[in-house]
């Protein structure tokens, strides 16, 4: 396995690991913003319980989370290593840069963005993962079937100004990271062909203003009751 | 003469390749010439050290040539042979050259390209994948290969990176940011060179069996020139000092399309590819000192003076024809532009021309002009996109709108250390390659033959005839370098170090170097009578005299400092300067790109005198200003001397 | 003939004695300077001046002066090569300028592009990459004719693309991570492309990628700022190529 530790080591090898993982996440956020999204359906909570309980009961669902959290740490782990590693490859920085000219403050500021998202993140398993999982939550009977409620917590975490608040936050974090990281991914991967990369880079842009916009209406209209 | 190449490399003395790997050889420069010989002499198993005082050997000045690259291939079925390359080199350097190496040159010009191409340098092709050729002055058939307007960067590239993968291999030891300052020479022998270090200004002593120099012309003696900053004349000028004679050294290529001079802080004149001449048309208005701006010009006030004196050729004449034609419209009064000295180069009826054949090939039958135009200038985009955006930065002005302005500059030197067939110089065991060698264009280069000889030389030429020398070589051992002829040349070059350090004067190196120019471009440059040169030659000595009393160079020889490295140049370039006045005094006939006012016919063509001048002036430094004419006769054994009529 | 121009700007530059010395800003005040000198003919001003004055001028690297031997390299006003687009520094006008601007001017930055005095920095990295695989391994002589190998145009016209790269060093000064992807994938893609360099196309790729790590060159980000500022425009889809190639070399080679 010489030559594989040796590839992960390597700057492709990282850039590769971290496209890998990004598109997994990518994957991620369409299935849990797909979930998320049955509150709309706005029938106090029915629907959106009964998805959750079917991806918390699904085998293949639970064992794709163990991945799920082994992508991010790696995301996580690898995106800190190359933030870290910035400042060595320039020890004598600029006087005076423009780099808002030949780049978007977003694609260079990816570790900053990624940092937010993190925070964020520990949050939010906190408000939902950890008693969904570990600490335990209410229950409620749908034909014959304890599902979680998790609908009612999710109107009681949101219920709070400052929570909505951080959460949009976090979301705009999310887009903005996306928006560089979609695309960069196909790049890092090196699917990067005339014809489809500007396919790619209108999807990717699309996606990272969709996906956090549907999240960000979460907390903001359970907040308000347009959703109750 | 055909068989003479063959019959050389069948009865050439070679070395065993075990022999090989003792021979050392020194290759200083690494431009066309000089990568393309230490590759190969590194591939066949010398031991080499290469030169160039660049970062890099890629930097090398033959990267900046544009057009294209000769060869004899006959892709184009337009009747074009090994002969016809060899005759069409000839008549285009107006009988000055030595036939049996220009004969080689073009028999092995068809090696270079399949070389080239092997390497992965990516010349333009045509859709069905074959390589694509185009015309270029001076010739009537299409035998120029090319990269778009970057053929010598594709060409060094691919020859650099065979560089690269011998120093890889450990067969060339490469020193870049080092600058040759002298030959050393033991026994009559070339044994090595004494290079500086320029980032720690130290001197290095360097042991050859052979040294090569792939140095590169001299036309930045004029200061003003198509040359880079850096080109110089300091290591072919050192082993003419040590012995080796100089040839021709009066015979300079000033190209007939370049940016004008836009003030005096110019720095470099910059060439616009001859191959604008294919599709350009050049004029100037036919009343002098017109103020009008060249759109309210109308046609019939304007004079294509080159389609007017030359129909055969018309705009596609040699590029010494072209340029005198330039000067003499400008000199005469109708020069444009803010100096007056300058002429159009107008792509308007081009445009045109391609915006109909393009408009047809859509199917527009009735396009209106202005579509015509549009696409008319699409096509040119493509054909000349990256030149006419070059000449747009440097000018402000937007060459699809108004006529480019454009006026002869100096462009390259056909004259050189002298050499024999063998490459080699008067001193044994030192050979001289590309343009820093004076052999094969005669009196004037045609176009896209420089990339060709550079390539010849170091690729096809040298690993042949070096062998013949270092055969006899295989016993003697490395001398070390504390040989007392290492230790008196590296002192001597430590001496002149010192001494130009220590005048402390009052003027910069760019202000001699300026003024040299000055005197060299207008008594020793397009147009040369005997009473300018010998002022030339008066003011050249009164200059060397100001030079080495009143230079100051600030900072000191112990790390980079360009403006020492500038001094040793300049120096080098006022001793050339005068040897140049003198070349060019003793020649009293025209000849290429020499121009002797005295030597013209009515109508002011050039008058060459075969009777007299149909010889190589090689020139021996004899010290203190004095030089040996030795001559070398040319006899023309299959391309027999005629007039040069390009009418 | 035009003078001099009537520009006036102030400009302020790194100084640095050697690659030991530790270095600071200078700022010197230029005036007379045309709107038609180049950028680097007006630190020929700058430096006669220096010169006259009895001071060391400013060294900076430079050759050609036409934007084709990738010597000149000043990162002005936080950008590689100046203002304008598609321009090496000797191509770079005053025209790009107003009277009265103050100007920035500092050497390359990168831990693999060591500064060797003032402006000028040490780019031999770059060799060692090509050293490391970025050649056709073909000896002088075996070559076949050249019409005996058929190309593609629009590959042919890709590789010649790649292959513009003049070494310059600009994508390394633009990157924020110091990354040298673009100039080692313009290499990789160029011998990709062509039918000639494909018999070493995997080690090729494998040997450069690894030189160029360890050289000590960035990451890449795919932020896209050496596309932006690289004087010959090479594409980015260059790097996708190189991460392909490299991948594709590793897993199945």
């Amino acid at each position: 396995m010489n030559w594989f530790t040796a590839f992960l080591k390597s700057s492709i090898g990282r850039k590769v690991v971290m496209g890998l993982t990004g598109i997994f996440l990518i994957v991620f956020l369409v299935v849990h913003c797909g979930v998320n999204a049955c509150i709309f359906v706005n029938d106090n909570g029915e629907t959106f319980n009964k998805a959750a309980h079917f991806m918390g009961s699904n085998f293949f669902i639970r064992v794709a989370e163990i991945g799920l959290f082994a992508g991010i740490l790696l995301h996580i782990v690898q995106g800190l290593l190359l933030w870290a590693d910035k400042s060595k490859r320039r020890p004598v920085g600029y006087n005076k840069t423009a780099g808002s000219v030949t780049s978007t403050w977003y694609s260079r500021s990816m570790g900053l963005l990624g940092t937010l998202i993190l925070l964020f993140l520990i949050l939010h398993l906190k408000h939902f993962w950890v008693p969904s999982r570990i600490t335990g939550l209410g229950e409620v009977m749908y034909e014959q079937e304890k599902v979680l409620n998790l609908y009612s917590e999710m109107k009681r975490v949101f219920s709070e100004l400052w929570v909505v608040v951080v959460y949009v936050l976090g979301v705009i974090s999310l887009g903005y990271h996306l928006m560089h990281g979609f695309q960069s991914a196909f790049q890092s991967l090196g699917w990067n062909h005339p014809k489809y990369t500007p396919l790619i880079k209108s999807l990717g842009f699309g996606f990272s203003i969709l996906v956090p916009l549907i999240f960000a209406a979460m907390p903001l209209l359970m907040y308000l009751e347009i959703i109750n | 003469m055909n068989e003479k190449w063959t019959n050389y490399k069948g009865s050439v003395k070679l070395v065993n390749p075990a022999n090989k790997r003792k021979l050392e050889v020194i290759v200083v420069g690494t431009g066309l010439a000089g990568a393309s010989a230490a590759a190969s002499l590194g591939e066949m198993g010398y031991k080499v050290k290469a030169f160039c005082f660049q970062d890099s050997p890629r930097r090398a000045h033959s990267i900046a040539a544009q057009g294209g690259i000769n060869a004899a291939k006959n892709y184009q079925n337009d009747g074009d042979s090994v002969h016809r390359l060899f005759y069409d080199t000839v008549k285009g350097g107006d009988y000055r050259a030595r036939e049996a190496n220009v004969h080689r040159l073009a028999e092995v010009s068809t090696s270079i390209i399949d070389q080239c191409v092997a390497q992965g340098v990516p010349l333009a092709r045509e859709y069905g994948g074959l390589l694509s050729n185009r015309s270029f002055g001076g010739t009537q058939v299409q035998r120029t290969f090319y990269a778009a307007g970057q053929t010598g960067q594709q060409l060094l590239i691919g020859a650099y990176q065979a560089l690269e993968r011998q120093v890889a291999l450990g067969n060339v030891e490469m020193f870049s940011r080092h600058e040759m300052l002298d030959v050393v020479t033991i026994e009559g022998k070339s044994r090595g060179i004494i290079a500086r270090d320029l980032i720690s200004g130290k001197l290095e002593r360097h042991f050859g069996h052979a040294v090569l120099l792939c140095t590169g012309g001299y036309g930045n003696v004029f200061y003003l020139s198509t040359n880079a900053m850096g080109s110089n004349v300091t290591a072919a000028w050192k082993a003419h000092r040590k012995g080796a004679y100089f040839g021709n050294p009066c015979f300079t290529q000033i190209h007939p399309t370049c940016i004008p001079v836009s003030g005096d802080h110019q720095s470099k004149l910059t060439l616009m590819s001859e191959s604008l001449r294919n599709d350009g048309r050049i004029w100037v208005p036919k009343m002098q000192n017109d103020p009008r701006p060249a759109n309210q010009i109308p046609e019939e006030e304007r004079d294509y003076y080159l389609e007017r004196r030359y129909p055969a050729f018309g705009n596609l004449v040699p590029r010494d024809v072209a340029s005198r034609a330039a000067k003499e419209r400008c000199d005469a009064g109708y020069g444009v532009g803010a100096s007056k000295m300058a002429v159009y180069l107008d792509y308007a009826s081009a445009i045109e021309r391609y915006g109909k054949t393009e408009a047809n090939k859509r199917g527009l039958h009735n396009a209106d002009k202005e579509t015509i135009i549009t696409l008319g200038k699409g096509v040119v985009a493509e054909k000349y996109g990256n030149l006419f955006e070059m000449y747009e930065k440097i000018t402000g002005e937007n060459p699809y709108e108004v006529p480019m302005r454009i006026y002869p500059a100096v462009h390259y030197t056909m004259g050189g250390l002298w050499v024999d067939y063998e490459l080699m110089t008067t001193i044994p065991g030192l050979y001289c390659l590309g343009e820093a060698n004076f052999s094969d264009h005669g009196a004037n280069r045609l176009g896209a033959s420089a990339l060709m000889q550079g390539l010849a030389d170091g690729y096809f030429v040298i690993p042949y005839t070096i062998g013949n020398y270092l055969a006899d070589e295989i016993r003697t051992n490395s001398i070390p370098t504390d040989h007392p002829a290492f230790m008196e040349a590296e002192a001597a070059a430590q001496a002149t170090i010192d001494r130009l350090m220590n005048i402390k004067g009052s003027k910069s190196v760019d202000y001699f170097h300026k003024r040299l120019g000055k005197i060299m471009w207008d008594k020793c440059g397009m147009a040369r009578n005997e009473e300018g040169l010998k002022q030339a030659i008066a003011e050249i000595r009164q200059l060397q005299q100001e030079f080495w009393s009143d230079v100051r160079i600030p900072g000191d020889a112990n790390g980079l400092n360009p403006e020492l490295e500038k001094a040793g140049r300049v120096a080098d370039f006022l001793e050339l300067g005068e040897l140049m006045c003198v070349d060019a005094l003793n020649r009293n006939e025209s000849c290429g790109g020499h121009f002797r006012e005295e030597s013209q016919t009515p109508d002011g063509e050039a008058e060459r005198n075969d009777e007299d001048y149909a010889y190589v002036a090689a020139w021996e430094y004899k010290g203190n200003n004095q030089y040996d004419l030795h001559k070398e006769p040319l006899t023309f054994e299959v391309a027999k001397p005629s007039k040069r009529n390009y009418a | 003939m035009i003078m001099s121009g009537d520009m006036k700007l102030t400009l302020k530059v790194w100084r640095q004695k050697n690659s030991s010395a530790k270095g600071a800003f200078e700022t010197y005040q230029v005036d007379g300077i045309s709107k038609d000198m180049s950028f680097l003919e007006m630190f020929d001003v700058l430096n006669e001046r220096l010169i006259s004055e009895g001071k060391e001028p400013i060294a900076f690297d430079h050759d050609c002066r036409e934007g084709i031997c990738g010597m000149c390299s000043m990162y002005i006003n936080g950008r590689a090569h100046g203002p304008w687009k598609g321009t090496t520094t000797c191509q770079l006008h005053m025209r790009a300028f107003n009277d009265g601007d103050t100007i920035v001017v500092e050497p390359w930055r990168s831990v693999a592009f060591p500064v060797v005095k003032d402006l000028v920095v040490n780019r031999s990295a770059f060799d060692r990459i090509i050293q490391a695989g970025g050649y056709i391994s073909v000896n002088t002589g075996n070559a076949v004719d050249a019409n005996s190998i058929l190309i593609d145009k629009p590959d042919a016209d890709k590789a010649f693309a790649a292959a513009a790269c003049i070494g310059c060093g600009a994508c390394v000064a633009a990157c924020p991570n110091a990354s040298a992807m673009l100039f080692t994938s313009a290499k990789v893609s160029h011998l990709a492309l062509l039918p000639q360099g494909d018999p070493e196309r995997k080690t090729r790729v494998n040997n450069m990628v690894r030189q160029m790590d360890i050289e000590g060159f960035g990451m890449c980000s795919n932020t896209g700022a050496c596309e932006a500022e690289c004087p010959k425009e090479i594409s980015l889809e260059n790097i996708a190529r190189m991460n392909r190639e490299y991948v594709s070399s590793v897993f199945a080679g």
